[in-house]
């Protein structure tokens, strides 16, 4: 008997294994939840509704809470009150296997204490199904993860001998191969360049559009604008608005938020919002 | 880094270890003198690790596809095993009285009664009754201090962490120094190793608690911790030095040296369960370690109960620790030299890394023994002595490469 195999006896319990989501099922569901760190209030009363199909942009100034908001969903941060429910369930109440089943993060920085290469990095994301039946899906989860996110080249190099940009492009590719319906992503677009900015935001739209929910903080609203269903704009700890970024993306609302008077103009051809600072006035002195 | 206070006198068994009874020493000087020079046994260690080249350093682009990893780490692990079992040969027919190997294969095979033919009276009581111990003693705790390193450098996510530059070993040694220097019998034979099992527990737990912060090990906190740990060991295992009257004396300095002078058939038993238990479930652990390279959060996501994994990483380093502490004493850096290597060559994935570990411990400490027990013929060097003389200087070129790749300590 192989050790894994031994392994598997000893540490399989029964789990229960996710159904595919429909098309605007319910798949997190925040509400009233409040957060304090190190003594700040950092999230007060935010209800948000995550639904499949949909790719939700988290944005907002630095400090806003758009972080903080990714852990409590992705159930690394205890709500000191309101509840955080994955899959129908309070995310306290699922034991982390199943977790892993359901949900999926991308952390904002990677790191890794010892040399492994980029390919045993990207499989380490199908450590959730060993010992399913989707465990036979994981050389194809893996590659097509890998050639998504155009790492498979260097497949075989050691993830410490990357440039940060591909090391962000690793981290994601890591999350893609966990297939899980919820995707919880901390500016995957942060270290990259602009065709790879795009790469990951075309990603997320087609993860949605296969039934995933994506959750995505981004700090570019172009990218938000152009790629997300829904945008949640945060400002010190609670939602100030919500929708489709067509209606939420509007200057007076942007330029309070962010201190920075800003202009919403619709793209010449596309008609997509596009989001630009205004520099033609002071700093300070917003004009409406 | 091992303890510190100097121990008035050096053993005192080191050269009769070899004497099986009064009676066989008829036989003794005739052989004694006759001897041949054995080879040098570190090199046929180094030899044994070096079935890889380790020049595939985790740098290089595109230098170890992860087959060719996988390749090498059954290569790795068929040129351990052989090396083992040659090293044990030559290890259990080298000594004051020698012995052919074939003639120790024979007499192996007739006690399993599977035909070959006894030694003499004389040869068949060294082996058995000295020798062969001796060497399964030192592969018991050479895997166990090879697979506790590579457990604990996974556990914490720190390439630095070793149950003897953290203060794991000396902790477990103030246990088995403390019941020796009080007197404690109240467990026959296992009284010691039990004392030690306990006193590296409470070790490891509070190196794991003062060690972190934010869910972290930082390599200067652990390393200051491991001060701080040793130092205090040293205290007190230094307050038992002055308790202790000059029998006590010989068997603690045993203690701090590191030593498997004393081995017997008892003394395997003694530490068989212990050893046997932390290697059989080491390795059922390797794939979270791999996970939890990637950080706790992350590895969390990928379904790790990380808390859980963490202490039950630590009470298995304690158990392996304080097994070879408990019948052998403080032997620094095989649980650190040893999984280095190993990752250099196979890269780092625990499933080779934990159990190749503890072979290539096995290995180490088997060359090593035998080692302290020739180079200095027909004095015995303290087997602690030994490691950290060879390991302290691997150990000074790991921390400067590690500054160099993270920029400084900060």
């Amino acid at each position: 008997m192989s050790v894994r195999t031994l392994a598997a006896l000893l540490t399989r319990r029964t789990r229960q294994l996710p159904g595919r989501p429909a098309p605007g099922d319910l798949v997190a569901d925040v509400r009233d939840v409040r957060v304090t760190l190190g003594g700040r209030r950092v999230l007060t009363d935010v209800c948000l509704e995550i639904r499949a199909g949909q790719v939700l942009a988290l944005v907002g100034p630095n400090g806003a809470g758009k972080s903080t908001l990714l852990a409590a969903l992705a159930a690394d941060l205890p709500a000191e009150s309101g509840t955080v429910r994955i899959d129908g369930r309070l995310a306290a109440d699922w034991s982390p296997p199943e977790l892993a089943l359901r949900r999926a993060v991308l952390p904002q920085s990677a790191a890794l204490s010892f040399p492994f290469t980029v390919e045993e990095v990207v499989r380490m994301g199908r450590a959730p199904w060993a010992g399913t039946r989707a465990e036979d899906e994981d050389d194809p989860a893996v590659a097509s993860a890998m050639a998504t996110t155009e790492v498979a080249e260097f497949a075989q190099r050691s993830f410490g001998a990357l440039s940060g940009g591909e090391r962000a492009r690793v981290a994601l590719a890591r999350v893609l191969a966990q297939r899980a319906p919820l995707l919880l992503l901390d500016e995957p677009t942060a270290a990259l360049d602009l065709r790879h900015q795009e790469l990951v935001l075309r990603v997320c739209q087609e993860r949605a559009a296969a039934g995933d929910a994506v959750v995505v903080v981004l700090h570019d609203l172009g990218l938000a604008a152009a790629y997300a269903d829904h945008a949640a704009v945060l400002h010190e700890g609670s939602v100030a608005a919500d929708g489709p970024p067509g209606e939420v993306f509007d200057a007076k609302l942007l330029s309070s938020v962010y201190r920075q008077p800003v202009e919403v103009l619709p793209h010449p051809r596309t008609g997509t919002p596009l989001v630009l600072p205004r520099r033609d006035v002071q700093r300070g002195e917003p004009r409406p | 880094m091992t303890v510190s206070a100097q121990p008035p006198h050096s053993p005192g068994q080191a050269a009769d270890a070899d004497t099986p009874s009064p009676a066989d020493d008829a036989n003794r000087p005739a052989t004694r003198e006759q001897r041949p020079k054995p080879a040098v046994p570190q090199a046929v260690a180094d030899a044994a690790l070096d079935v890889a080249p380790d020049k595939a350093s985790q740098d290089a682009p595109g230098a170890a596809p992860a087959r060719r990893r996988r390749g090498r780490a059954a290569t790795l692990t068929l040129g351990l095993a052989v090396g083992l079992l040659t090293l044990s040969l030559i290890s259990a027919g080298t000594g004051a009285y020698d012995i052919a190997v074939g003639d120790i294969v024979g007499s192996v095979q007739h006690r399993m009664g599977l035909g070959g033919s006894a030694l003499d009276r004389v040869g068949e009581s060294v082996l058995w009754n000295v020798r062969l111990p001796r060497v399964v003693l030192a592969l018991l705790v050479g895997a166990s201090l090879g697979c506790a390193g590579a457990l604990m450098q996974g556990g914490f996510g720190n390439p630095l962490a070793e149950p003897g530059v953290i203060g794991i070993s000396a902790g477990a040694a103030v246990g088995a120094v403390g019941s020796i220097a009080m007197e404690l019998t109240f467990l026959g034979d296992w009284t010691v190793t039990a004392c030690a099992f306990v006193s590296g527990l409470l070790t490891v737990l509070l190196v794991y608690v003062l060690a972190r912060s934010d869910g972290r090990t930082e390599v200067v906190t652990l390393i200051l911790t491991g001060i701080a740990v040793n130092a205090f060991a040293g205290a007190l295992i230094g307050l038992s030095v002055f308790f202790a009257d000059n029998a006590q004396l010989t068997q603690i300095t045993f203690w701090q040296l590191g030593s498997l002078s004393q081995a017997t058939w008892p003394k395997v038993l003694a530490v068989l369960p212990c050893a046997a238990v932390g290697l059989f479930l080491a390795p059922l652990f390797a794939r979270k370690l791999d996970l939890l390279s990637l950080g706790e959060r992350p590895a969390r996501h990928l379904g790790v109960d990380v808390e859980r994994l963490r202490l039950t990483v630590v009470v298995l380093v304690a158990l392996l620790t304080a097994a070879a502490v408990a019948v052998a004493g403080i032997i620094t850096f095989v649980g650190l030299l040893v999984p280095h290597l190993l990752r250099m060559a196979a890269g780092p994935g625990h499933r080779f890394l934990v159990p190749g570990s503890a072979l290539g411990g096995a290995v180490v400490l088997v060359g090593a023994d035998l080692a302290a027990r020739t180079v200095a013929n027909p004095a015995e060097l303290p087997l602690g002595v030994l490691t950290a003389l060879f390991g302290s200087p691997f150990f000074f070129w790991l921390l400067r490469r590690t500054r160099r790749r993270q920029g400084g300590w900060a």
